[in-house]
């Protein structure tokens, strides 16, 4: 059996009925790794001996008849923007190349306490800055179903481990459709979870007004177990939010009868992929035939979210990153005055990518452009996130691609940032708006490349995400 | 242009950032390109429409100010750069 092909779920009533053990599964996913990482390079840095002394214990555990978790003994994947105590952290930058944080995040906290095993930390577009994980410093990860491809980014290394079966579980964090899109080019599940749903304590912040952290798993089933531990309120997050966390598994319901899906007009307009429109408009179809009554609805601001975000997102990543000045952690370049070794600090860890933001929300937020830039993009928000109210009044879900492209080409974004930052366009919106969204896989192009489905619901609709994501996944054979 | 060199040598200053000259003119074009493209928001009439600066409502979280756990001293400072008897050490600043 190759264990490390299945689900978490899965895993869990083999671990149950003691057919197999932890460090069984733990080993498998490590061979796995050693075996695909010079090709695929998902992870920035491996931990396979804590791993397996961890999974030990929790075999330990089992023998004894604790009660089992439905993540005790799992190797999952962490994203290198999550602080993991004694591990490296590196964001992806040359800033942080050598930070080892003191503390665990929250969400790593909650995964010790359920007794996941952590196998690694994965590669990222440097700060989460990019749709395709070639900003690294580290180096570009590779797609799994095509290695000149990319894999998608900025959580491109989460979802390639999970895609290549090298972690069953993993975390990714999405600001502008981080999870989402990676997801979608690597034909896996990615749930970014409502803004507040998941304390960011620990997650090293770049916009914070949109990050938000949430799981890349195989399968809706495997999401749904991975956000029951990974939710809940957190006094270290002022923008947590204090609210009941419902059984996510109780959402697992075959059936979509009655439900309203919104057709968005401005997400399937020229310029989407014809194969991937093609894909999208047929498990429309088929949800129909399950009984789901479809309504076109209208986000008339859509065109405008692309542009408010590269400004607010980049204003927030200006403020956010001016902490990193070589005085108390990462990289310091040493130089005779505070100053000097400020800029040379800064210009020496930071790759283009975020300079470009740093400079672009520096500006916007600068004496004399701040009203025309800065406030403007935010009373825009307001209009985008008003367009969903509005569409949530005529519909329960909005289903819309995730991604206007399959995975590109290896190189061929990175030397125009701009039609780097439209590969973001259906996702971006759902970050303004702070609403949740899935990515599930929905069909392949001719060249046997991923296509996703994108699924949106108001705020806190997580239960109707869940619903309509494992319903289509049950039935549809994309 | 939306922005000029001279305005991304002010940015860069603000940000302590410092750009090589073929980097300047490289940033200053693609930058310009962005700004071009975000500017498009200037369409929209947004008189009478607040901002949001958050996507969900929330006001001011309080709690009481009570002594709780902290890190150790030592473990915070094993990343820094240069550290000396419980301080970060910087370039002299003070002549």
């Amino acid at each position: 059996m190759n264990l490390e092909k299945l689900t978490c779920h899965e895993i869990h009533n083999l671990l149950k009925s003691k057919e197999i053990t932890s460090l069984e599964v733990t080993s498998a996913v490590i061979s796995r790794i050693e075996a695909k990482e010079p090709d695929v390079h998902a992870y920035i840095t491996t931990t396979f001996d804590e791993a397996l002394e961890q999974a030990r214990i929790a075999d330990k555990e089992i023998s004894r008849g604790k009660e089992l978790s439905p993540l005790t003994g799992i190797p999952i994947a962490i994203k290198d923007n999550m602080c993991t105590k004694g591990i490296k952290t590196t964001c992806g930058s040359k800033m942080l190349h050598n930070f080892i944080p003191p503390y665990d995040a929250f969400v790593i906290q909650r995964l010790k306490e359920a007794g996941a095993i952590i196998i690694g930390k994965t590669n990222m577009d440097e700060f989460a800055m990019g749709s395709s994980t070639e900003n690294s410093y580290f180096g570009p990860t590779r797609n799994p179903w095509n290695l000149n491809t990319v894999p998608g980014g900025s959580s491109g290394g989460s979802a390639a481990a999970v895609a290549a079966n090298e972690a069953i579980l993993a975390l990714g964090s999405d600001t502008g459709g981080s999870i989402r899109q990676p997801a979608a080019l690597c034909g896996v599940v990615g749930f970014k979870p409502t803004y507040g749903r998941v304390s960011r304590f620990g997650l090293i912040a770049f916009a914070s007004s949109l990050d938000q952290i949430g799981p890349i798993t195989k399968d809706v089933t495997d999401c749904a177990l991975l956000l029951n531990v990974i939710c809940g309120y957190d006094p270290h997050d002022s923008t947590s939010v204090n609210r009941p966390i419902p059984d996510f598994t109780k959402s697992l319901i075959n059936d979509i009868s009655g439900i309203k899906i919104g057709i968005p007009d401005e997400y399937f307009i020229e310029g989407v992929d014809p194969e991937i429109r093609h894909s999208v408009e047929k498990t429309i179809s088929a949800m129909e035939d399950l009984g789901a009554i479809r309504v076109r609805v209208s986000l008339p601001h859509t065109e405008y979210s692309v542009p408010t975000y590269y400004l607010i997102a980049p204003a927030e990543a200006s403020s956010n990153l001016a902490r990193y000045d070589g005085v108390q952690y990462g990289l310091r370049i040493q130089k005779e005055g505070l100053v000097d070794m400020y800029s040379h600090t800064r210009t020496q860890g930071f790759g283009n990518e975020v300079k470009r933001r740093i400079m672009i929300g520096t500006y916007a937020l600068s004496a004399g452009y701040y009203d025309a830039y800065y406030l403007k993009a935010l009373k825009v928000r307001t209009l985008i996130k008003q367009d969903f109210d509005e569409a949530f009044k005529k519909c329960d879900v909005l289903i819309t691609p995730t991604s206007p492209t399959p995975a590109f080409k290896i190189g061929s974004k990175v030397s125009d940032p701009l039609s780097m930052y439209l590969s973001d366009i259906f996702t971006i919106s759902g970050n303004l708006a702070g609403i949740p969204g899935v990515s599930i896989p929905c069909g392949q192009t001719q060249d046997g490349l991923p296509i996703g489905l994108q699924i949106l619901a108001p705020l806190f609709g997580e239960e109707r995400l869940l619903q309509t994501a494992y319903t289509i996944e049950q039935n549809i054979n994309c | 242009m939306v922005i000029t060199k001279k305005e991304i040598d002010r940015v860069c200053s603000l940000a302590r950032l410092e750009l090589s000259s073929s980097e300047r003119d490289e940033f200053t074009c693609q930058i310009d390109s962005i700004l071009g493209y975000v500017a498009k928001i200037n369409e929209l009439d947004t008189s009478d429409i607040l901002p949001t600066s958050h996507p969900i409502p929330l006001t001011n979280v309080m709690r009481e100010d009570e002594i709780g756990e902290s890190l150790q001293i030592e473990d915070v400072m094993f990343n820094a750069p240069d550290a000396g008897r419980g301080y970060f050490r910087v370039p002299k600043i003070i002549e």
